[in-house]
């Protein structure tokens, strides 16, 4: 079986429409940015305290949120689906002990006769929240220099390198602006997502940036744009295969995972598909772009040459 | 033909292995919940054989704790973080907690991991009692009895002065050299001069019923430096009180009869059995050194785990099973040599997990899930290459080892870089996000062996079998 035969598109002359779309994605993200007032940061980064409880029989929202209103708790967001609670108190909220302690009387009150489980409980400390944050921002820098060195050492090159970079970056831009648009909360899980986003999205362009290199060395005599087509249409059909078995696992966690790995998993699907799409309409057309560049200057230097040497 | 049997036998051999590393986990997953309760009291060397389950999936308590050392100079800062460590060792110990895990954490910090605790609360109370114990004589001077006396007047706690005695002039000026003032349990006040004796120099410490009606108190025990100590004291200090200050509260204050030599002292104070137990366990353990405060915890229930567990299992295989019947319906023949590949992917993947111990979170589930799925792209690599080497008029066994050799260094590129942003997802973040990192950058490594050797292989067999004369993708 085949999903489609050998194809022949020629995908370096749309370079500039594709730009376009690129620059409207990160466009997009910026605008989710401003639009929600920044990411919906989750009580990882903010330090806060998360409390998820179990009734034994069902509760309705109004009747939760009151009973903790009467017991005195402070500022929280709160969540229900059946017997379930989820309670969330962001930034400071004083002694982790004291809220426990507000929250379960509360329930004791208010509640007698229906008995709760405390299923999770989540206290992160100001210190930790910034701690986690700092992390999270070396995992990203780190990561990204390793791999162009990597990528810069391997292909002889930096500006592969940097390419490749660029387009995790216009990758992890995008997934994040998803993100942030469906205002879901962004805790550890969703930087471990996006920086899988990264390591998927050097592994697609590396597939082709090798096919690159490969066609570059047996034929020499083709223009490098004849040399990027061609390699491009060579990886097509694997990139789709692989692209769908990512997505059929991502989707599969997403539906079926769990609350827990819900936006883990969210971040996949949408990263799987932006990342098969940057290879091919980013990183390749960039790379060509500078190539032809560097190629056009030394021909000209060359030109000069013997120009003077002519004189 | 040389050359597939040591690839054969390199295989079977780590697939015999991992089969064999395996069994406990599976034996494990056999078990009644009793029979795993038992294996976790009596300590069973087979928990150490199973494969780890982390916190978010088994349920139980991740604290990290940070060492309060503003009081203490900086050369002593690493000294103390590293006692309380031990000393929270020992209470957990104490405690009886299947397989804590407690270890330093950067500069003042110190995680605690205690899985499958079911009251995490008390666990908590526990670690973070400083249980500062300190034996202090009764100041009975004309000076103290005026400082009481201006605080009854003017309604000043004991704590109130303490924590800033700058702020009352009039107290501190007639207050004795060293003394301090303290609140008992019953809620008198003290003037104490400074401390004669720590409970740092304790040796043993146990719950006994004596006292006059038969209420719990606890018998403490010194060394022989503090014995001698406590000789000298009870000697120089006969008719005072010696007052018994435990973090910072009076817990008794008797009066000194006679020298007591043998370095053996008694606390009563009004505790129910359970107060003297933990105290006991609390003295025994020793001190902490400096405050702790804990600054994260992350608790997961019991029930939430096993739901966490059903439902990240169940998905990702569900995942899995999908992506295994899409490679057969895609590439047909080779497609089920590519899930034969991938399947021996996860054996060796669990057994690597299982013989290193490392912890296996709900993220980590989804790392394998994904891993496999990314390893799938090997498989696909090679075989869109063969098919080209194919549509080129080559013969099949010509066109598959052109095809590994030529994606060989594209598998290893692409394996690499990704390791490369799972080794610093692994510098990264709290212990579910650690396991996930931990699965990704495994399944990785392993991939690169199963898709390029094992396929092979398989390969190799079918041609030397003639098994595969005609080849079609």
């Amino acid at each position: 079986m085949q999903f489609f035969n050998k194809t022949n598109i020629d995908f370096i002359s749309k370079r500039y429409t594709y730009f376009v779309i690129s620059a409207l994605l990160i466009l997009f993200s910026i605008g989710a940015y401003i639009y929600r007032g920044g990411p919906n940061y989750g009580i990882d980064f903010t330090g806060g305290m998360l409390m998820q409880i179990s009734f034994e029989k069902n509760v309705s929202l109004q009747e939760v949120r009151s009973a903790l209103d009467e017991g005195g708790l402070k500022s929280f967001e709160l969540q229900t689906a059946d017997r379930m609670i989820m309670i969330r108190a962001k930034r400071e909220v004083g002694s982790q002990q004291e809220f426990e302690k507000t929250v379960t009387n509360a329930f004791a009150t208010k509640f007698a006769d229906n008995k709760i489980t405390v299923d999770r409980v989540e206290y992160v400390g100001p210190s930790v929240g910034e701690y986690l944050s700092k992390q999270a921002l070396y995992a990203f820098v780190f990561s990204f220099l390793g791999i162009i060195i990597y990528v810069a050492f391997r292909f002889k090159s930096a500006l592969w390198g940097i390419t490749g970079v660029i387009g995790i970056i216009h990758n992890t831009i995008i997934c994040f602006g998803m993100v942030i648009i469906t205002g879901k909360e962004v805790d550890i899980i969703v930087i471990a997502g996006l920086l899988t986003v990264a390591g998927y999205s050097i592994n697609d362009t590396i597939v082709l940036f090798d096919r690159m290199r490969e066609n570059m060395r047996l034929s020499i005599k083709d223009d490098f744009g004849t040399i990027v087509n061609k390699s491009i249409n060579a990886v097509l059909l694997r990139t789709v295969v692989t692209s769908i078995t990512v997505f059929i696992v991502s989707c599969s966690l997403f539906f079926l995972g769990g609350e827990v790995i819900h936006t883990f998993a969210y971040i996949m699907v949408v990263g799987t598909s932006i990342a098969t799409f940057s290879t091919i309409f980013l990183c390749a057309p960039l790379v060509y772009e500078w190539e032809t560049r560097k190629r056009n200057r030394a021909k000209a230097a060359r030109q000069q040459q013997t120009f003077s040497k002519v004189k | 033909m040389g050359k597939i049997n040591w690839k054969f036998w390199i295989t079977a051999a780590l697939l015999a292995f991992s089969v064999w590393v395996l069994l406990p986990s599976f034996q494990w997953s056999q078990m009644t919940q009793e029979r795993r309760d038992q294996a976790e009291r009596t300590r069973d060397p087979i928990l150490g054989k199973v494969l780890k389950l982390g916190l978010d999936l088994k349920g139980g308590t991740h604290l990290l704790l940070e060492v309060d050392a503003s009081g203490l100079e900086d050369v002593k800062v690493k000294d103390a973080v590293e006692r309380a460590t031990e000393i929270i060792r020992n209470r957990i110990d104490q405690f009886g907690v299947a397989e804590p895990m407690i270890a330093k954490q950067g500069d003042r910090w110190i995680v605690v991991q205690l899985p499958g605790i079911k009251d995490p609360k008390t666990a908590k109370d526990l670690i973070g009692r400083t249980a500062l114990l300190e034996f202090r004589i009764v100041n009975n001077s004309r000076e103290a009895n005026e400082v009481l006396d201006i605080l009854r007047d003017k309604g000043i706690t004991p704590r109130e002065f303490r924590d800033n005695p700058s702020a009352f002039p009039e107290i501190e000026k007639i207050m004795p050299e060293g003394a301090s003032v303290y609140e008992s349990k019953e809620g008198g006040y003290y003037v104490l001069d400074k401390a004669a004796l720590t409970g740092a120099l304790l040796t043993n410490a146990k719950v006994e019923f004596g006292g006059q009606f038969g209420q719990p108190i606890v018998s403490i025990e010194f060394n022989k430096e503090g014995g001698k100590i406590f000789a000298d004291i009870t000697d120089r200090n006969r008719e005072r009180n010696l007052a018994i200050v435990l973090d910072d509260i009076v817990q008794s204050a008797p009066v000194i009869r006679s020298r007591i030599p043998d370095g053996k002292a008694i606390i009563e104070g009004n505790f129910n059995a359970e107060d003297a137990r933990l105290l006991a366990t609390v003295l025994r353990a020793g001190a902490l050194p400096a405050p702790v405060v804990v600054i994260e915890e992350r608790t997961v229930g019991p029930s939430l785990g096993d739901d966490s567990i059903r439902k990240g299992f169940g998905s990702a295989l569900i995942g899995l099973i999908i992506v295994l019947l899409f490679m057969i319906v895609y590439y047909r023949l080779s497609g089920l040599i590519a899930d034969i590949a991938l399947v021996i992917n996860l054996v060796f993947l669990m057994a690597v997990m299982a013989y290193f111990q490392f912890t296996l979170t709900l993220p980590g589930v989804a790392g394998i899930a994904l891993t496999l799925a990314i390893a799938v792209d090997a498989n696909v690599l090679i075989l869109e290459r063969i098919r080209e080497e194919l549509a080129a008029g080559k013969t099949a066994r010509v066109a598959v080892d052109a095809g590994y050799d030529k994606v060989f260094w594209t598998i290893v590129d692409t394996n690499l870089t990704s390791l490369i942003a799972a080794v610093f997802l692994f510098q990264f973040g709290t212990g579910p996000i650690k396991g996930f990192a931990v699965t990704l950058s495994v399944g990785l490594i392993i991939s690169m062996f199963t898709a390029i050797v094992v396929t092979k292989m398989i390969y190799d067999f079918l041609f030397r079998e003639n098994l595969l004369l005609k080849f079609k993708i």
